[in-house]
């Protein structure tokens, strides 16, 4: 179980981004992280997978435990090998390695003799990676890069998998067969999830639980069932209005409307 | 007459291509460390030169055989690759690339002095197991030394091809070269890769070092052929490991040929500066080398 107690991260010594966030992840679970653009997110899974450092921010306050393991002051290396792993936004797979290759680095921490099994196990998860074993990623697809990326966080045995929004800028078709893969994963190898997504509606249908993050705080969080139907959720995240008929744009008055949670 | 040009222009093709693949294995040296952390290391014609005055020293002061004085140049290097990357260049890390580099610069000077203060600024001739006579193809003739610097650096660069392609470590160094934030998440060890790409360049570039000294003589001059690779793996791309070998034997072979068609046009020293201005005309024509990869784009 990954647990967030009260973390606070600052870039460059003055620039708040996460300002007191306390979350958890319990095993096996997924959960979704959600919030639209600079709300904190990517942030905060930076802070966990520690790569903060090299871009000069800094876990102020607070504590990131896997395990009942101290995770603030590990380096990447300790928390890919505690078993947490990243996959990064934007699809960023190592364009200059072959398919093949950007897999196999995966497990550059493991020693062990499963690698192979686990090799088969993520090229069955994507038959469309095995066709295309020996070409550059680079040539991939954007849909074949995101497949590419996770199947390259699985190498690494994650027992937490944690997804920067793996949606981005991909067919709506692609995100569903994504999606299914991401809760094979889940059900075949038990691996939890952390969603980190501004797409809300996609997140909250495969999630179990949800968070929803703005200006780097946690503004509410509940069951996924239960924040499909908040009206709040709706209005902002999901792009309803609640109302069966549509509005013309004379009676909305937008602006006039405030989220509940900003008192 | 004709058969006499001919055989002249093979001559110095083939001097030339065992000359180049001695400037390939110093571009390798310079292309890792390039492309793992994006520094120009302009300190490896010092480090190409200190392995070659240690090995001396070993043969002639200590009396050990060539081969044994050989393998303990390798660990020398190989241990102050490590050092150099621990004492000097960990601390930079996250420092602006041009400060490395000058490091770098500071280094070679520094490396240089050190040389000239033990060894003084004489010649010395290098004593190798390597035979007088030289071999014939055919009616050209290949000096032992030319041949086995040839077969030495061919070796050198099969092993780190193969140990890029195969091994986890190469991989991940390729990766980190590639996206080194990336690098991170996937738990590579960034600071072992470092370590490691300089380990390995010290260790090539001593070898070279010891092969140019066989060829030409020991002296402080030595470093300057190391300046040729630099032309050598810009020209190849300086991300590109395959480049970095063509474009060393390039190199060779036409300063070669233009050191034997041209020097006697303008008195000597055509040789010398061959390398530079071929780099010139290919940075005109490819700016990113011939091999070199600015970035992959996707139609």
């Amino acid at each position: 179980m990954l647990t967030l107690n009260n973390v606070e991260v600052v870039y460059n010594d003055v620039i708040a981004a996460v300002r007191g966030i306390s979350f958890e992840v319990p095993d096996t679970a997924i959960v979704a992280l959600l919030g639209s653009n600079g709300a904190g997110k990517s942030t905060t899974l930076k802070a966990i997978s520690g790569i903060l450092k090299s871009q000069d921010g800094e876990i102020e306050d607070g504590s990131i435990e896997f395990n009942g393991v101290r995770l603030n002051e590990k380096s990447p290396e300790q928390v890919v090998k505690m078993g947490i792993c990243q996959v990064p936004e934007g699809r960023r797979v190592f364009d200059d390695l072959t398919v093949d290759e950007n897999i196999r680095v995966g497990a550059f921490t493991r020693k062990d003799k499963n690698i192979n099994r686990d090799y088969d196990f993520v090229m069955d998860l994507f038959p469309l990676l095995k066709e295309r074993k020996n070409q550059l990623a680079g040539y991939l697809s954007g849909g074949e890069q995101q497949m590419l990326a996770i199947g390259r966080g699985m190498m690494s045995k994650p027992k937490l998998m944690m997804l920067d929004e793996p949606s981005l800028g991909l067919a709506p078709l692609v995100v569903k067969e994504i999606f299914n893969v991401i809760m094979r994963i889940n059900q075949e190898e038990g691996t939890g999830i952390l969603l980190v997504e501004q797409n809300a509606n996609v997140a909250l249908l495969h999630a179990t639980y949800g968070y929803i993050m703005e200006n780097g705080k946690i503004v509410m969080d509940d069951k996924s069932e239960k924040l499909i139907e908040n009206e709040d959720v709706k209005t902002f995240y999901l792009g309803l209005t609640g109302d069966a008929q549509k509005k013309s744009y004379k009676d909305v008055k937008h602006y006039k409307r405030r989220k509940r949670w900003l008192s | 007459m004709f058969s006499d040009q001919l055989h002249f222009l093979a001559q110095l093709v083939v001097s030339g291509i065992t000359v180049g693949s001695v400037y390939s294995l110093i571009a390798l040296g310079f292309v890792l460390i390039y492309k793992a952390t994006d520094v120009l290391n302009l300190a490896i014609g010092e480090l190409m030169m200190l392995g070659a005055y240690f090995c001396f020293n070993l043969i002639t002061t200590y009396k050990i055989p060539y081969i044994p004085a050989f393998l303990i140049t390798l660990v020398f290097s190989a241990i102050l690759g490590i050092l150099l990357e621990r004492v000097i260049l960990r601390p930079m890390i996250g420092e602006p690339i041009l400060a490395i580099v000058m490091i770098t610069i500071g280094l070679g000077t520094v490396f240089r002095s050190i040389i000239g203060m033990i060894w003084g600024p004489l010649n010395y001739v290098f004593p190798g197991p390597f035979s007088e006579e030289p071999l014939m193809l055919g009616t050209i003739a290949v000096s032992h030394v030319h041949l086995w610097a040839m077969i030495m650096a061919i070796t050198v660069m099969i092993v780190f091809l193969a140990f890029f392609k195969f091994t986890t470590m190469g991989i991940g160094m390729r990766a980190t070269a590639d996206d080194q934030d990336i690098a991170f998440l996937m738990g590579i060890s960034v600071k072992k890769v470092v370590a490691v790409s300089w380990l390995i360049a010290t260790v090539v570039s001593s070898i070279a070092g010891i092969f140019l000294a066989n060829i030409n003589l020991l002296n402080l001059n030595l470093y300057f052929i190391g300046l040729k690779a630099l032309p050598a793996a810009v020209m190849g791309g300086l991300d590109s490991i395959a480049g970095a070998m063509i474009g060393g034997v390039l190199i060779g072979v036409l300063e070669n040929l233009a050191g034997g068609y041209l020097d006697h046009l303008f008195g000597g020293g055509v040789k010398e500066v061959a390398a530079f201005i071929i780099l010139l005309l290919i940075m005109m024509i490819r700016p990113y080398g011939l091999f070199g990869t600015k970035e992959i784009e996707r139609v």
